[in-house]
């Protein structure tokens, strides 16, 4: 099935999310796969004050883009099609934002030697 | 209450809220109430939608027996036709909606890419481009190509409508140059109701906007006089109104608004039934016109809406108690380059004997219009308060 990212942006910090998204974050995968998707890889962004830019060579404090909503977590999905994406990507716990859901060209880990 | 002439252009320019509307507003979604009957109008008091629901039943004439205008059951095993595929798939909330709008009219309606341009006054180049970024977004993003299903397809169906909508509205009032009506864009919008309403035979809301555009439509070609000046509603020569397609609206809408609650689409033209229905424009019903605009408010909280029922509220309550609302919509400050707000106020402050403000006003919507004709329009209002 095609793979899509879905990018989660918070205002809130992830130490101050509520515990109920928490615990419905940890509850996503399997709700995914009870509507026929499947949740390939998940990663969850410290505080984007940790973020460290790089922009020609000059290292700077802070994410790439300043922004009041903050990238907080991305997660790769397989679906059918955008429809299909949209209504999984929909079943992310958010406190207050929202998600970018984008096709991917390929997603690949690699083996630990 | 004492009809005054000044707001007909305002209520006539109803049609170009809408293009407004559909970039500005937020929208609450097509309402599914099962079992809240709602047959024409909001509920004040229960005495009113009462006396309201006898009132547009008889206001809207029966050509036809009940039996011929009911909406035919959907059948079980409908084979999704390709052009709703197609209209779907054009629509999707993934497009932008000018791509939407764009793609609508290439793919759907075999209209040229140089047609299309020039009726959105691009480059042949530039609509070009957004077609095909638009096609590179479906194929990459894998939209599907499909008739959405069950509980995604009121909100899709919205979003076709309100494309539709917008075409016309489009090409009914131009933004800007020196026309005010594009016919070619109007008559595909009409043809693009029609197929919808014929695949989606049991949808109230693709009725509702085939019946809205039926009425502008049988309106059109009094819109403007001699010389292409801009006709207040009061002016118009009501007898050249196309009756046949203001019958075949009234069908659609009896139809509609018995078979359940109405949607946004359904009471905006019933709105627009009720200004055609009227013999004379001093004969206009109003209040049940206002409780169709309470009603399309609370599905559809929009500032636009809001300002067309100030209107509304004038010809009712009187000019104080609407200008109070009009004011309130300018303090909300997101109608603050729709040139009908002022436009608006300033009929009402020249119902009020205030003509220094309501030319200030005049001038401010004059300033916020590029097109010629409601230019020459405005600018005579001006002139008419006396400044």
């Amino acid at each position: 099935m095609p793979q899509y990212a879905v990018l989660i942006f918070e205002r809130v910090a992830p130490e101050d999310l509520p515990p109920e998204v928490m615990e419905a974050h940890g509850r996503l995968p399997e709700r995914i796969a009870a509507l026929g998707g499947r949740e390939v890889a998940g990663m969850a962004l410290q505080p984007s004050e940790t973020a460290t830019s790089i922009r020609g060579g000059v290292v700077t404090d802070g994410p790439f883009i300043e922004t009041k909503e903050v990238l907080a977590g991305v997660f790769v999905i397989e679906a059918r099609d955008l429809d299909h994406a949209l209504a999984l990507a929909k079943l992310t716990p958010i406190a207050d934002g929202g998600v970018e859901v984008r096709p991917l060209l390929g997603f690949e880990v690699a083996e630990a030697s | 209450m004492r009809v005054t002439r000044d707001l007909d252009a305002a209520e006539e320019a109803v049609q170009d809220a809408y293009v407004q509307a559909l970039r500005t507003w937020a929208r609450g979604g097509v309402p599914d109430r099962p079992g809240a009957w709602l047959t024409t109008v909001a509920r004040r008091t229960a005495l009113n939608a009462m006396r309201h629901r006898q009132t547009l039943e008889t206001k809207l004439p029966l050509l036809l027996e009940p039996e011929e205008a009911e909406m035919p059951e959907p059948d079980g095993d409908t084979i999704p036709d390709d052009r709703l595929r197609l209209i779907f798939t054009c629509c999707h909330p993934a497009l932008a909606q000018e791509a939407q709008i764009a793609l609508t009219l290439r793919l759907v309606c075999g209209v040229a890419t140089a047609d299309i341009a020039q009726a959105f006054l691009v480059a042949e180049a530039t609509m070009a481009a957004r077609l095909t970024r638009a096609k590179k977004k479906i194929a990459a993003a894998r939209i599907p190509y499909t008739v959405p299903s069950g509980g995604d397809l009121a909100e899709r169906v919205d979003a076709v409508l309100t494309v539709i909508h917008l075409l016309y509205a489009t090409g009914h009032t131009a933004h800007s140059g020196e026309d005010l009506v594009r016919d070619e864009l109007t008559g595909r919008a009409l043809d693009l109701a029609r197929m919808l309403a014929l695949l989606l035979p049991a949808d109230r809301e693709a009725a509702g906007l085939l019946a809205l555009l039926l009425v502008h439509h049988a309106r059109r070609v009094t819109r403007t006089g001699a010389h292409g000046r801009l006709l207040r509603l009061e002016e118009q020569d009501r007898s050249a109104w196309d009756r046949d397609l203001i019958a075949e609206a009234d069908r659609l809408l009896v139809a509609a608004l018995r078979a359940g609650p109405a949607g946004r689409f359904v009471l905006q033209a019933a709105i627009a039934a009720l200004h055609a229905q009227a013999p004379s424009s001093a004969e206009t019903d109003w209040p049940q016109i206002l409780t169709l605009y309470d009603e399309l408010l609370r599905i559809w909280p929009s500032p636009v809406v809001a300002l067309n029922r100030a209107v509304a509220v004038s010809m009712v309550d009187g000019p104080e108690a609407a200008l109070a609302e009009v004011e309130a919509l300018e303090r909300d400050g997101r109608l603050a380059t729709y040139r009908y707000l002022p436009a608006t106020k300033a009929d009402l402050l020249h119902r009020l004997g205030r003509d220094a403000e309501a030319a200030d006003a005049y001038r401010a919507a004059l300033a916020l219009t590029g097109n010629a004709v409601e230019q020459e329009f405005l600018a005579q209002r001006v002139r008419s308060v006396g400044r």
